[in-house]
C-alpha cells in the first residue's frame, strides 16, 4: 500500500494510489488499457502522456473529456473511461 | 479574474524558468503561466522529489526565490488583443496583460502513423516517461522502444530504473549517422558522461540502430511489434510500445500571435526576440536544441525583456556552442524516407476525427482535406496529424485558429468583457 494513499474511484472500483499520481496512472494501475472509444468505434488510450494529444480523455466527477494525464489525483474522486 | 505583469512568460519547463529568474532578478514584475500542476515542463517532471540536488532542483529553488509570480495550471488559449493574454484554469478563466511577453512553449513528440498505431499501449517515449513519473506502472512490463533521437536511451535508461523489461530500442537513423554524432558529444562534456552512463546501465539490451517499426498488432492493447532493418523483418512481443520520432515544436500561440516563422520554427534575432514587437521566444520553439540550450536562451530572453543586454550578451558564445549541438542533432537523427510510407490507405492518420491516409490523399491541400474530411479538426486541433501529414504528404497546419486549446465556452464569454478597460497597474479579481 503507498504512503498517504489518496482513495478515489474508477469505473466504480476503488483505486488507493500514492500522492503525486496522475489520473491516467491510476486508471492504468487499475487494469483499464482502453479510456476512450474513438468516433469510428476503435479503442484508445494515452498517447502523448503530455497534455497536446487529448487521447486519455475521461469523465471527472461528472465533467467529461478531462485530459487525465495532466490531472493530478485527488481524494474521493470519481472517473469514467468508455466502456 | 484580472493580471497585469511587466514581463508574462508561457511555460514553466527549463527555458521558461530560466527566463523568469532573469527577468525576476531585474526587478520586473513577472509571471509564468504552466498548462501543467508542475513546475519544470514536461523534461524535468517528477524532478522536485529525487533525493539527491539536480540541475532542475536548483532552477526550481532559483525560480521560488526569484519573486516572480506562478500561474499553474492555466493554459493560454487566445490573444484577444495587443498585450492580453486569455487563459483557462480549471477555476476561472483568466485576462493576462504583458507589458513583454516570452514564449518558452517547449515541444512535443512526433509521431507517424503505421498499421495498429492507435491501439492502447503505443506511448511516446518522453510521454511514457512522463506518466511513468507520476505512478503509471510498468514493473515487470516488456516495452520495445523505438523511433528516433537520444530521448529513446534516455527513456529506455529510466523505464527499467522502474523495473520494466526492456526488450529491445530501434533508433531509425542508420548507424554512420549516430556515429557521427559522437565529435557533436565530445565538446559537452556532460552530456557525454550522461550518455556514457546511460548506456553503461543499458547493457544487455540491445539497442540499433537503421531499425524502425512497421506494424503493431493487439486486440484491445498492443500485443506485438513488427520492426524491419530494410532487409529483414521481425517480430517482438510486448506490453507497451514506446515510439516517436524526434520532437516538433509547439508553435501554435506564436503563430497566434503573429510570430513569423521560418522552416517550421519561431524566427527570432540575437535577443530572442522574435519578429512581433515585445515578444521574445526561447527553447524549442526556435529549434530542438534540448535543456541546455534552452536554458541559455531562456536566460538571454530574460535579461533582453529586462532591458539588460550586457548580461544577454555575455551568454551568446554559450548560446553559439549549444546551436552547434542542435545543428548535429538535427543532422544525426534525420528521419529516412521509408518512415514516409509506413501508413497504409486504410491507415487513420488523424486520431480525432478518424480520417485515413487514403481519404486525406482525395485532397489537394491541408485545408481542403480538413474543409471536407474533418482531418485536423478535433480536440487536439491537429497537433498529432498536422505533423505527420506535413512529413508524409508534404502538406500540414499552414495557420492557426483561437482558441488554441480546447476551452470552455464560459472562458470565451469572459473574453472581452473586461478587456475593454485594463488598468495596468492593479490585479482585480
Amino acid at each position: 500500500m503507498p504512503a498517504n494513499p489518496i482513495q478515489l474511484r474508477v469505473n466504480g472500483k476503488s483505486v488507493l494510489v500514492s500522492a503525486g499520481t496522475v489520473l491516467a496512472a491510476a486508471i492504468a494501475q487499475a487494469g483499464v488499457t482502453k479510456f476512450r472509444r474513438a468516433v469510428t468505434g476503435g479503442p484508445r488510450g494515452p498517447l502523448c502522456g503530455m497534455g497536446i494529444c487529448m487521447e486519455c480523455r475521461v469523465t471527472i466527477n461528472g465533467q467529461t473529456q478531462c485530459r487525465s494525464c495532466q490531472t493530478l489525483c485527488e481524494e474521493g474522486m470519481e472517473m469514467r473511461t468508455d466502456e | 479574474m484580472n493580471h497585469a505583469f511587466d514581463i508574462v512568460i508561457v511555460g514553466a519547463g527549463p527555458a521558461g524558468l530560466a527566463a523568469a529568474c532573469a527577468a525576476a532578478e531585474s526587478g520586473q514584475r513577472v509571471a509564468v503561466l504552466d498548462d501543467t500542476p508542475w513546475l519544470g515542463g514536461q523534461i524535468w517532471r517528477g524532478e522536485q522529489s529525487r533525493p539527491q540536488l539536480s540541475q532542475a532542483q536548483r532552477w526550481i529553488e532559483r525560480f521560488r526565490r526569484s519573486g516572480a509570480t506562478l500561474l499553474d495550471r492555466t493554459s493560454a488559449i487566445a490573444c484577444p488583443q495587443p498585450g492580453v493574454l486569455l487563459a483557462e484554469h480549471p477555476d476561472e478563466p483568466r485576462e493576462i496583460h504583458w507589458q513583454r511577453l516570452i514564449l518558452a512553449t517547449g515541444a512535443r513528440e512526433m509521431f507517424l502513423p503505421f498499421p495498429g498505431w492507435t491501439l492502447p499501449g503505443i506511448v511516446g517515449p518522453g510521454g511514457l516517461q512522463a506518466l511513468v513519473k507520476n505512478g503509471w506502472p510498468v514493473d515487470g512490463k516488456r516495452i520495445v522502444v523505438a523511433g528516433s533521437g537520444l530521448l529513446l536511451l534516455a527513456v529506455a535508461d529510466g523505464l527499467k530504473k522502474h523495473g520494466a523489461k526492456i526488450v529491445s530500442v530501434s533508433e531509425q537513423a542508420p548507424w554512420s549517422r549516430v556515429l557521427g554524432f559522437g565529435p557533436a558529444l565530445l565538446s559537452h562534456p556532460g552530456k557525454m558522461l550522461q550518455g556514457a552512463g546511460i548506456k553503461l546501465r543499458l547493457l544487455g539490451v540491445p539497442y540499433r540502430c537503421g531499425v524502425w517499426p512497421v506494424k503493431a498488432e493487439g486486440d484491445e492493447q498492443v500485443r506485438r511489434v513488427t520492426l524491419t532493418d530494410g532487409r529483414n523483418t521481425w517480430t517482438e512481443d510486448c506490453d507497451l510500445f514506446a515510439c516517436g520520432f524526434n520532437l516538433v515544436p509547439n508553435v501554435e500561440l506564436p503563430l497566434a500571435l503573429g510570430c513569423a516563422l521560418s522552416d517550421g520554427f519561431v524566427r527570432v534575432n540575437e535577443w530572442q526576440a522574435a519578429s512581433v514587437e515585445n515578444v521574445y521566444c526561447a527553447g524549442e520553439p526556435t529549434g530542438i536544441g534540448g535543456v541546455d540550450c534552452a536554458l541559455v536562451e531562456g536566460r538571454i530572453a530574460g535579461c533582453a525583456a529586462g532591458d539588460r543586454h550586457a548580461p544577454a550578451k555575455a551568454l551568446f558564445a554559450k548560446r553559439a556552442c549549444w546551436h552547434r549541438f542542435r545543428a548535429a542533432l538535427a543532422r544525426a537523427f534525420a528521419l529516412r524516407p521509408e518512415l514516409k510510407s509506413l501508413a497504409a490507405d486504410d491507415t487513420l492518420i488523424c486520431r480525432c476525427e478518424d480520417v485515413t491516409l487514403g481519404r486525406m490523399k482525395q485532397f489537394n491541400g491541408w485545408r481542403d482535406a480538413k474543409l471536407q474530411s474533418r482531418c485536423g479538426m478535433g480536440p487536439c486541433q491537429g497537433r498529432v496529424c498536422g505533423a505527420a501529414a506535413k512529413f508524409i504528404l508534404g502538406r500540414g497546419m499552414e495557420s492557426v485558429r483561437p482558441p488554441v486549446f480546447p476551452a470552455r465556452v464560459s472562458s470565451l464569454i469572459t473574453s472581452g468583457t473586461s478587456a475593454s478597460n485594463p488598468n495596468p497597474n492593479q490585479t482585480t479579481t
